[in-house]
């Protein structure tokens, strides 16, 4: 078959796929972007043009920039617990142990338990009135009275972090302990016998093995945890005092419950945008890891 | 291999069993809220393990008397079943042919990395203009309406995920078929899709379980018991007065369960699914 006639059957196979997503991502993507040059809302008028008005006011809002501070310390601190916490888990599902099989079957749980499973199992648990961590703590004489620690702004955050954390790290330490299993017995027999320590062992040989799936695992979690809606949500709706309120969580406000659209749309693309920028940061990254290990 | 010490091998238990108690503690509390009295879950101090196990709430769930709590909670399983199993099909029938196409002349492979690149966009950039679009085709609130939404996650990812499995099966097999008189489609039927099966079977599960846990689209295109899914009923029971916590933990161990028990027995397919990204990384 020739070339040409091999491109335009290639063409002819993805039309269906490349119609639909033209149809739900393509034209909403530019509807999105006209609506945030408007003052449309969500019911009622079409809206008229107001340049670039909206994007001015997002930006120099405090509730935008607060938003962001939020929405950047909780995806750093929650990707950067989860990586850590992940690969030493694998590491430690690298071992031998009793009940090894078990265990790194049950690691599996938390990532398959759903994520508004997860939020309500949580937010259960950090109950002011009746929640098992409240029980526990006074029961062990960590605590005196019970707390509300998705209540307060000072424990919301942090609360929130530790349940997307549990949810999450198990996933990287599966990731990371597939990678482990990659490494050659004999690399890391010879390195002991040239007298290597578990940390020089861990930095020279091991890690190199590490990087690749631990970039995909950093990338796809960072770009997650900045999108993050449900857990929040479902938690604490972005309050106590808009202390928890992610990016997501702000666009949805404006744009569904005070129902101005066209802020909420030029919202959005600026959300869009920070994505963007982090993903491709991160190929670059990706790109330069994979030519210095390769 | 050396021999580890006595000190390291007790050290590496200890470990194991701290991971195994941070990842069951969780799940545990959950299940044992569900068949707990309510009077315990409510005590101070906390009644830990119930003295009388009451599995009445998941007959209570589970029943369809009108109006009832179960009710509401059988109509949304019934719609996640549907809008999942929905937009499973859907998103497979538009990837095997482009994955196959793109696997097979990489001329075409940009438009792909086109359509992966949209995965990364936030579903709030998208979610104003579908509202609209919805509400113009009369499909807000309608399991079709959330369906067709689902197929802007899955269809890309999905894609990506059936190109690496046709990339695996070598041209050579296909074209000795033809060789042998066979025509383009009684070659993909009978040689190629069943050798793509595994993935085919990977991707489709891995479609079922996002769109099981989807929650940010079925909160904002239903609003009754003909759409709500599964999330947004247990978000609403969270959310909302319900005095027993044992019936929303019920809830939540009913909705986690059929995603957990693939999880268990997946596991393999699942984790080689993840991390086939990583390996060409």
């Amino acid at each position: 078959m020739s070339g040409t006639s091999m491109t335009t059957r290639a063409w002819l196979l993805m039309l269906p796929l490349l119609a639909v997503m033209i149809a739900v991502i393509g034209w909403p993507l530019a509807d999105t972007v006209g609506l945030s040059f408007t003052d449309a809302k969500l019911v009622g008028t079409a809206g008229n043009f107001v340049g670039i008005d909206n994007y001015v006011k997002t930006l120099t809002s405090s509730n935008f920039q607060r938003t962001l501070t939020t929405t950047t310390i909780f995806a750093v601190i929650s990707v950067f617990a989860e990586m850590v916490l992940g690969v030493l888990a694998a590491l430690l599902l690298n071992q031998q142990f009793y009940g090894r099989t078990l265990l790194r079957g049950l690691m599996i749980l938390p990532w398959a338990l759903p994520t508004v499973v997860n939020a309500t199992l949580w937010r259960l648990i950090y109950n002011p009135e009746y929640g098992a961590l409240n029980a526990a703590l006074t029961q062990i004489g960590m605590l005196d009275a019970y707390r509300s620690w998705l209540g307060e702004p000072g424990t919301a955050l942090a609360s929130l972090i530790i349940a997307d954390c549990w949810k999450n790290f198990p996933l990287v330490a599966l990731i990371a302990l597939a990678a482990l299993q990659a490494v050659p017995r004999d690399i890391t027999a010879a390195s002991l016998v040239d007298g290597a320590g578990p940390f020089a062992r861990f930095r020279f040989v091991i890690l190199p093995y590490l990087a690749g799936p631990l970039i995909v695992a950093l990338v796809l979690r960072t770009i997650e945890a900045f999108k993050v809606f449900d857990i929040i949500w479902v938690m604490t709706r972005g309050g106590p005092a808009n202390s928890t309120r992610t990016l997501s969580i702000l666009v949805y406000q404006e744009a569904f419950s005070f129902q101005r659209a066209g802020s909420g749309a030029s919202l959005a693309l600026i959300v869009t945008l920070l994505v963007a920028v982090l993903a491709a940061a991160y190929a670059v990254l990706v790109r330069r890891t994979a030519g210095s290990t390769a | 291999m050396e021999r580890k010490s006595f000190l390291f091998s007790f050290f590496i238990h200890a470990c194991a069993l701290l991971l195994a108690v941070i990842i069951l503690a969780p799940v545990v509390w959950l299940f044992i809220m569900s068949i707990s009295p309510a009077a315990d879950l409510t005590a101070k101090p906390l009644v830990w393990w119930p003295q009388s196990v009451d599995f009445s709430r998941y007959g209570i769930l589970l029943s369809s008397v009108e109006n009832s709590a179960g009710a509401a909670f059988v109509a949304s399983l019934v719609n996640s079943i549907l809008v999942a199993g929905m937009a499973t099909i859907a998103a497979l029938v538009l990837a095997i042919p482009a994955a196959w196409a793109v696997s097979r002349t990489p001329s075409v492979g940009w438009s792909l990395y086109m359509v992966i690149a949209t995965y990364m966009l936030p579903p709030v950039a998208l979610a104003v203009p579908l509202y609209f679009g919805l509400a113009h085709l009369g499909l807000l609130n309608s399991v079709f309406g959330l369906a067709l939404v689902y197929l802007t996650i899955f269809a890309p990812f999905t894609t990506w995920l059936m190109k690496s499995g046709f990339d695996a099966i070598p041209k050579e097999i296909e074209a000795a078929a033809m060789m042998d008189g066979a025509g383009l489609f009684a070659t993909l039927r009978i040689i190629t899709l069943p050798l793509a099966a595994p993935v085919m079977a990977t991707s489709a599960l891995f479609a079922f379980l996002l769109a099981w846990d989807e929650f940010f689209y079925a909160l904002l295109f239903t609003s009754d018991l003909r759409a709500k899914t599964l999330t947004v009923a247990i978000a609403d029971l969270a959310g909302g007065r319900v005095s027993d916590y044992g019936l929303i933990a019920t809830a939540g161990v009913l909705a986690a369960l059929p995603p957990v028990v693939i999880g268990l027995v997946m596991q393999r397919a699942l984790i080689s699914g993840l991390t086939s990204g990583g390996v060409k990384g």
